[in-house]
């Protein structure tokens, strides 16, 4: 057998899902018998059998990408409890094994797929969805790239019928069904607090505050989830501010994506200059700008 | 042999792994430490605070790249975005030399992120070696490749271990990054003498030695880097020296990280050693 079908076969096993007592199968869900790819290539020694050894990585391979995976996702593991959680993500981890050389992108395929997969968040599907989304985006703006913002000036300046900007690669924009924002800045709250109290209060204040949040009506929200001086912030927008920038990253022109951005607006027409004019201060100010280059289409 | 061209021709002293509990305490204190080891891939980012206490590091210390997912021996070929981040890096940190393992961990673009143990086959030494040289002539850097821990071993392999990472690195022309811990551990699991590997490598291309603390379990030893290193360690620490000289020596420690102080102590604790090399050269 040569390198590349030795690492085929132990790569197959060793990432194939464990039992719920998180041993290693003798059957995988395929029907290969895991322990005669076991014995086919790994040596036994007078301790451990072929399967033994082999079980090693495959316990190794699940303990690491699910306890990398639940460290980017404490909100959705909130959201879904404990038991949910890791069926999600067992059954994630299976469907979309890392595809990077670093773990950093394990949870990039998460929010398609749940969208495909609506069952493993039950009822709570939508709130699942969000708080996916926004621990997606907070890990890209922790480590996202930022480029040289454009000044203030530059706008004044730019003709606003023909300029087009790029926004930051660390900002996202997310429109949500729920504050999920609100709810994973208590999770976090409580997990720092936790390792000062008593587990077991913080996590029943934490499953009561997710309960009472799953029971709230739908209350949709804009976010922007972006960093600025090396931290991430969440910064909620209104509806116009997030058509507008959504718009911009689109491609759309200033002009453009203003008037489409403020086509739904119930802000009446005299409001709307000072409105925008304060808007792209802010926006501004916080660096979100970087200049189009020609090759973009989007950023 | 201490300054090799394996190791850019430095001399480095003790280091210590570069870890997250760890930044506050160098960055305001700013600890004499001779040298950190980075893990390459938590700084293969594109911006935010990684990268900006990345910085303050390497304005007051000397700084090595430690890759984890190079696959050195993976069968297929390196992943390109892998290795333009990989030299992005390389230029930020100027580091002399860049080491990772001999092992491979993804397949069929899949990655495991483990260190998995490689057949000792000549084919495998071949594509091995292979793409050692194709990342040393893309990055312009040394490389060392490391020795890994191991709990299993393949019905295919035609060599000893020791005798596979000699003929790898001899076809590679590259260094070793010799860890004597994992020797140890894998010594264990699978039955060999320590002291006739660590007598086996071809000293003058050591560039670099790990050592570090393991887990002991009923049947097998894990390497966990969560304890300080046990006497058995130290005593194929003290070989290697003897055998290669005063040699850049980093402790590393992962799990369970202590404070800085006794992470560092532990690690100094190879000066010892490393005087008395330092006496037999004088001498």
């Amino acid at each position: 057998m040569n390198l590349l079908a030795i690492q085929r076969q132990m790569a197959r096993a060793v990432m194939t899902p464990l039992t719920p007592s998180k041993r290693m199968r003798r059957v995988a869900p395929d029907g290969r018998s895991l322990r005669a790819v076991a014995n086919k290539i790994i040596k036994p020694n007078d301790r451990l059998t072929s399967f033994e050894r082999m079980e090693i990585y495959n316990r190794q391979y699940w303990f690491r990408v699910l306890s990398g995976f639940a460290e980017d996702f404490p909100g959705l593991r909130a959201v879904l409890g404990t038991r949910a959680f890791d069926q999600l993500a067992q059954a994630y981890l299976k469907d979309c094994p890392s595809q990077s050389f670093t773990m950093r992108n394990i949870g990039s395929q998460l929010e398609p797929w749940l969208r495909k997969h609506p069952k493993f968040a039950g009822p709570k599907q939508h709130l699942a969805l969000d708080m996916a989304r926004i621990e997606w985006a907070d890990i890209n703006a922790f480590d996202g790239a930022r480029e040289t913002p454009l000044k203030p000036a530059d706008l004044a300046e730019a003709n606003p019928a023909k300029l087009r900007l790029r926004l930051q690669p660390h900002l996202t924009l997310l429109d949500l069904k729920y504050p999920a924002d609100d709810l994973l800045l208590e999770v976090r709250k409580h997990s720092e607090e936790a390792s000062v109290a008593s587990n077991a209060f913080s996590e029943r204040h934490k499953t009561k505050r997710v309960k009472a949040v799953a029971r709230m009506k739908p209350s949709p929200i804009f976010l922007a989830v972006h960093r600025m001086d090396e931290e991430v912030y969440f910064r909620r927008l209104q509806r116009e501010e997030f058509a507008i920038l959504s718009h911009l990253r689109a491609g759309k022109s200033l002009n453009a994506a203003i008037e489409a951005g403020l086509r739904k607006s119930a802000t009446p027409a005299d409001a709307r200059p000072l409105l925008i004019q304060k808007w792209f201060q802010t926006w501004s100010t916080l660096g979100w700008f970087c200049p189009w280059a020609k090759s973009s289409s989007k950023s | 042999m201490p300054a090799n061209r394996f190791n850019g021709h430095t001399d480095y002293g003790i280091g210590i792994g570069l870890r997250v509990p760890h930044y506050q305490h160098i960055l305001t204190r700013k600890p004499v430490v001779d040298w950190f080891e980075i893990i390459s891939e938590n700084f293969m980012i594109d911006g935010g605070r990684p990268l900006r206490i990345l910085d303050e590091i390497l304005e007051q210390y000397k700084v090595v790249q430690h890759g984890v997912s190079m696959y050195f021996g993976s069968a297929q070929r390196a992943d390109r975005e892998h290795l333009r981040r990989l030299k992005t890096l390389v230029q930020r940190t100027r580091t002399p030399w860049l080491s990772d393992h001999l092992c491979w961990g993804s397949v069929d673009g899949r990655y495991t992120h483990d260190l998995l143990p490689m057949p000792y086959t000549f084919e495998a030494a071949k594509i091995t070696a292979q793409k050692v040289r194709e990342v040393r002539d893309f990055l312009e850097i040394p490389i060392a490749v490391e020795n890994v821990s191991s709990y299993a071993e393949f019905h295919v392999s035609e060599m000893t271990e020791w005798e596979f990472l000699n003929e790898v690195v001899e076809r590679a022309d590259c260094g070793i990054l010799l860890d004597v811990n994992n020797i140890y551990v894998s010594s264990q699991n699978h039955s060999f003498d320590p002291f006739t590997y660590v007598n086996s490598i071809p000293a003058e291309r050591v560039a670099q030695i790990h050592i570090a603390g393991h887990s002991k379990y009923r049947k097998y030893i894990l390497d966990t880097h969560d304890h300080p290193v046990i006497d058995p360690v130290w005593k194929l620490y003290a070989l290697a020296i003897e055998r290669v000289g005063h040699t850049a020596t980093l402790l590393e420690w992962d799990d369970s990280i202590p404070a800085f102080d006794e992470v560092h102590d532990e690690a100094l604790k190879a000066n010892k050693f490393l005087a008395s090399a330092s006496l037999a050269t004088a001498v």
